[in-house]
């Protein structure tokens, strides 16, 4: 299947404001991977860090919603060290969750999360649920 | 008999590795003739030059023999040492025991035998070289240039500006070349013409310039400081000191013809002027398209001329000039954009060529600068370019690396972004190659602020569906199949030579690769002189290169020419060809042998004669001499059957 492009889709609402909530600019990235070659939890994305990039200057945001990279990240902040462009990628990654996060989708009751779940729930995951689905 | 050292260079373990120096030191000690043998680490280093002339004061030595890398490296080197001690320099052979004996063989026994060979058949020619002063020749301080494209120009005005006297000759009816069709040059983005016009003028303006516009170089004869050129103008059928430029003439020229200059996208008449800066500046006919060389048939601009400038009856003028060195700067053209049927081209008016889309980009183009597409005249909101069209596709087009298309298209990008704020630009590509000053950044730059999609990857097909072209491509980054429906497609062609060049590259005999384009005399220390002595070359016709590479290269030649017209006269190597008037029959084989008129008949004493400054000393005609009467100064029948013989003892 092609994956269909035009001007709307480059610069959509969502490319948008990932930009505005990161304070980044996606085509400064060039695809150099130092981001994902120095990522401790790499292994367990599904997109990996310079994808989310490049996606994001394809506007493909729908993919980047949804992924689970998001949720892996731990912010580390490795990324965004290592960066020669200067990008804060954990930044970016920040503000995909940020705009999950705003749907508001939900209520999150920590008590009745079942220990199994908690294993295997990435902190950060966690972490910001709490921030925003238990008020 | 000669008293000859021989001096065997290790070159590190070059040949010291496979050669056994030692032995073959002591074998070829009591080799008649070798008065003096010795080996050392590096001959061409200065210790191992004072040992070669330490040792001629102190063995009374008359001859040298150093065995080491090729004599297109050090033989010079060498030559000079013993000019030093007053020895003449034809008295040094060079044995090549590196390149023709070490680097090809690993038998260390067998090596050393056949380096033991080499040096004795060296000795053995030595033994009855003359010794020779060079020939010389007057100079002629003029210099021809063909093309008047920006290397043309430069080196031209470099030359000018030394003092000595210039030819600048054109085909078309001004100077310019391509760079005047551009519309901003990367990566500072200055206006072409802004920056290309003043020295346009000045070639005009400079009193040591002559310029031959609309003219093509026929031939050239003789050698280096003494050439002759035939030049044929072609008629413009327009008198230049007569025209006003009132321009009366164009608006009742009935004939409509694609302008070169707007690459086919706007009009000219068969009467025009190129540009509007053209140097020189006059009007033209082409004589192609006018009517008016049937005189029943049309006159309407010679009736509208009021100053009477135009006169159908035109010929062409031929003018011969004497010159002592010639640069060729005779550019390049696009690929055949023909070629690339699969993305559209021909068969969909906004599919376009880098140079047509310069033209749209230009505030001198059919569109004033704005940007509008040839179709419809819309503006286009989606623009897909395509690197690598034509290049680096070695089955199919062009096998090299065209330099400049990944920096035009990216500097094509910017300025319809500039232009178009709403609109999206998108970049097939398969690497980026921003290698120059600033170049990087200003790839960067334009990324970053502008927002220019790079796709990693080719585009496999093009059609059209209502008025959008389906533009399908990979980016392989991703593994995505991008769709894009596109407004405008530019395709990034490669360059190659000149095409019209081809016909006088190869009346000079000049040397072209496989694809073409001039070869210089060596690819990083020599890179601006051709190895037919004389001619230098400069601009794109020697390879693909940029605006500051093809001025400098320019800079360089006209450098070059500098230096030699800084000279007296021409000094000539006394290698040449020979007759022995006693055994020539005048057969005049030799004549119709010699690749460089340096071969006549006196039709006095029936015998051929050798004009020693033509003869580069090639031994052509000493091949071909049925009587044995032509032989070769320090390469004789004799000397070559006594280095045979040393094989014969096998």
């Amino acid at each position: 299947m092609s994956y269909e492009i035009s001007r709307n889709i480059v610069r959509n609402e969502l490319v948008g404001k990932i930009e505005e909530l990161s304070g980044q600019n996606v085509f400064d990235c060039y695809q150099c991977g130092t981001c994902s070659a120095g990522c401790p939890v790499v292994e367990y994305m599904d997109i990996m860090p310079n994808q989310v990039m490049r996606l994001a200057q394809f506007g493909a945001t729908e993919d980047l919603i949804n992924s689970k990279t998001i949720w892996i990240c731990s912010a580390c902040l490795q990324c965004s060290t290592r960066c020669p462009k200067g990008i804060e990628v954990a930044k970016v990654m920040e503000a995909l969750r940020s705009i999950n996060l705003r749907k508001r989708v939900g209520t999150l009751d920590p008590n009745k999360i079942e220990t199994e779940d908690l294993k295997d729930l990435p902190p950060i995951a966690l972490v910001g649920a709490f921030r925003k689905l238990t008020g | 008999m000669k008293r000859i050292g021989v001096f065997i260079c290790h070159c590190g373990i070059n040949i010291k590795g496979t050669i056994d120096v030692e032995k073959l030191t002591e074998e070829l000690a009591e080799y008649p003739g070798v008065a003096y043998i010795e080996n050392y680490i590096f001959m061409c280093s200065e210790p191992g030059q004072k040992l070669i002339r330490d040792t001629i004061v102190e063995h009374k030595l008359d001859g040298v023999v150093v065995a080491a890398c090729s004599p297109t490296l050090h033989e010079t080197t060498f030559q000079d040492a013993l000019d030093e001690m007053n020895i003449n320099r034809h008295q040094l052979e060079i044995a090549n025991i590196r390149e023709q004996c070490s680097w090809v063989h690993d038998d260390i026994e067998e090596a050393t035998r056949k380096a033991n060979l080499i040096i004795k058949t060296a000795v053995e020619k030595l033994k009855l070289n003359e010794s020779l002063i060079p020939i010389s020749a007057p100079l002629t301080k003029r210099v021809l240039i063909i093309g008047g494209g920006i290397a043309g120009i430069q080196a031209a005005l470099d030359i000018a500006d030394g003092g000595y006297e210039v030819i600048l000759v054109e085909k078309e009816p001004s100077i310019g070349g391509h760079m005047i069709q551009l519309s901003e040059t990367f990566p500072t983005l200055d206006c072409s013409q802004c920056i290309m016009t003043p020295k346009m003028v000045a070639v005009n303006k400079h009193k040591n310039i002559k310029l031959f516009a609309n003219s093509e170089v026929e031939s050239i004869e003789g050698f280096v400081g003494n050439f002759k050129v035939n030049i044929k103008r072609k008629p413009q059928y327009v008198d230049p000191d007569k025209c006003t430029i009132c321009d009366d003439c164009t608006p009742v020229c009935p004939v409509v013809v694609p302008s070169e200059y707007d690459e086919g996208m706007s009009w000219r008449k068969a009467i025009y002027i190129p540009f509007p800066q053209s140097i020189p500046a006059t009007f033209t006919i082409d004589t192609e398209n006018c009517l008016g060389f049937n005189p029943i048939a049309c006159t309407k601009c010679s009736d509208a001329c009021e100053p009477d400038a135009i006169d159908y009856d035109k010929k062409p003028e031929y003018f011969e000039e004497e010159i002592g060195a010639v640069i060729v700067a005779t550019g390049f053209d696009l690929y055949p954009v023909e070629n690339m049927a699969e993305y559209g081209y021909g068969k969909y008016p906004d599919v376009l060529d880098g140079l047509q889309f310069e033209r749209i980009l230009s505030a001198t183009g059919p569109t004033g600068g704005e940007m509008h597409r040839p179709s419809d005249g819309k503006v286009p909101k989606e623009i897909v370019f395509i690197q690598c069209s034509g290049s680096r596709d070695p089955e199919r087009h062009l096998p090299y690396c065209s330099r400049i298309c990944c920096m035009y298209t990216i500097k094509h990008a910017k300025l319809y972004k500039h232009k178009v704020h709403d609109g999206q630009p998108y970049i097939f590509y398969i690497d980026i190659r921003s290698g120059g000053k600033r170049y990087e950044e200003f790839v960067q730059q334009a990324v970053s602020e502008d927002g220019i999609v790079y796709f990693r990857g080719k585009v496999a097909r093009i059609y059209k569906e209502a008025d959008k072209m389906i533009v399908h491509g990979i980016d392989t980054l991703t593994s995505k199949k991008i769709e894009i429906k596109a407004d405008m497609v530019v395709l990034a062609m490669g360059i190659k030579p000149n095409n019209s060049a081809e016909k006088v590259i190869s009346n000079l005999k000049l040397n072209t690769d496989e694809n073409g384009f001039l070869i210089e005399a060596h690819p990083k220390l020599r890179p601006v002189e051709s190895l037919q002595s004389g001619f230098y070359l400069a601009g794109t016709a020697q390879g693909p290169k940029d605006i500051p590479d093809t001025v400098s290269q320019a800079s360089a030649a006209a450098a070059k020419v500098l230096a030699l017209l800084s000279n007296d006269e021409i000094s000539h190597s006394p290698i040449v060809a020979i007759v022995n008037e006693e055994l020539c029959s005048g057969c005049g084989i030799c004549v119709s042998t010699c690749p460089y008129g340096a071969r006549e008949l006196d039709e006095i004493k029936k015998i051929a004669t050798v004009n020693d400054v033509l003869c580069e000393g090639c031994g052509a005609c000493i091949s071909v001499c049925p009587s044995s009467a032509a032989q070769q100064k320090n390469l004789t029948d004799e000397q070559i059957l006594n280095m045979v013989k040393i094989y014969s003892y096998l």
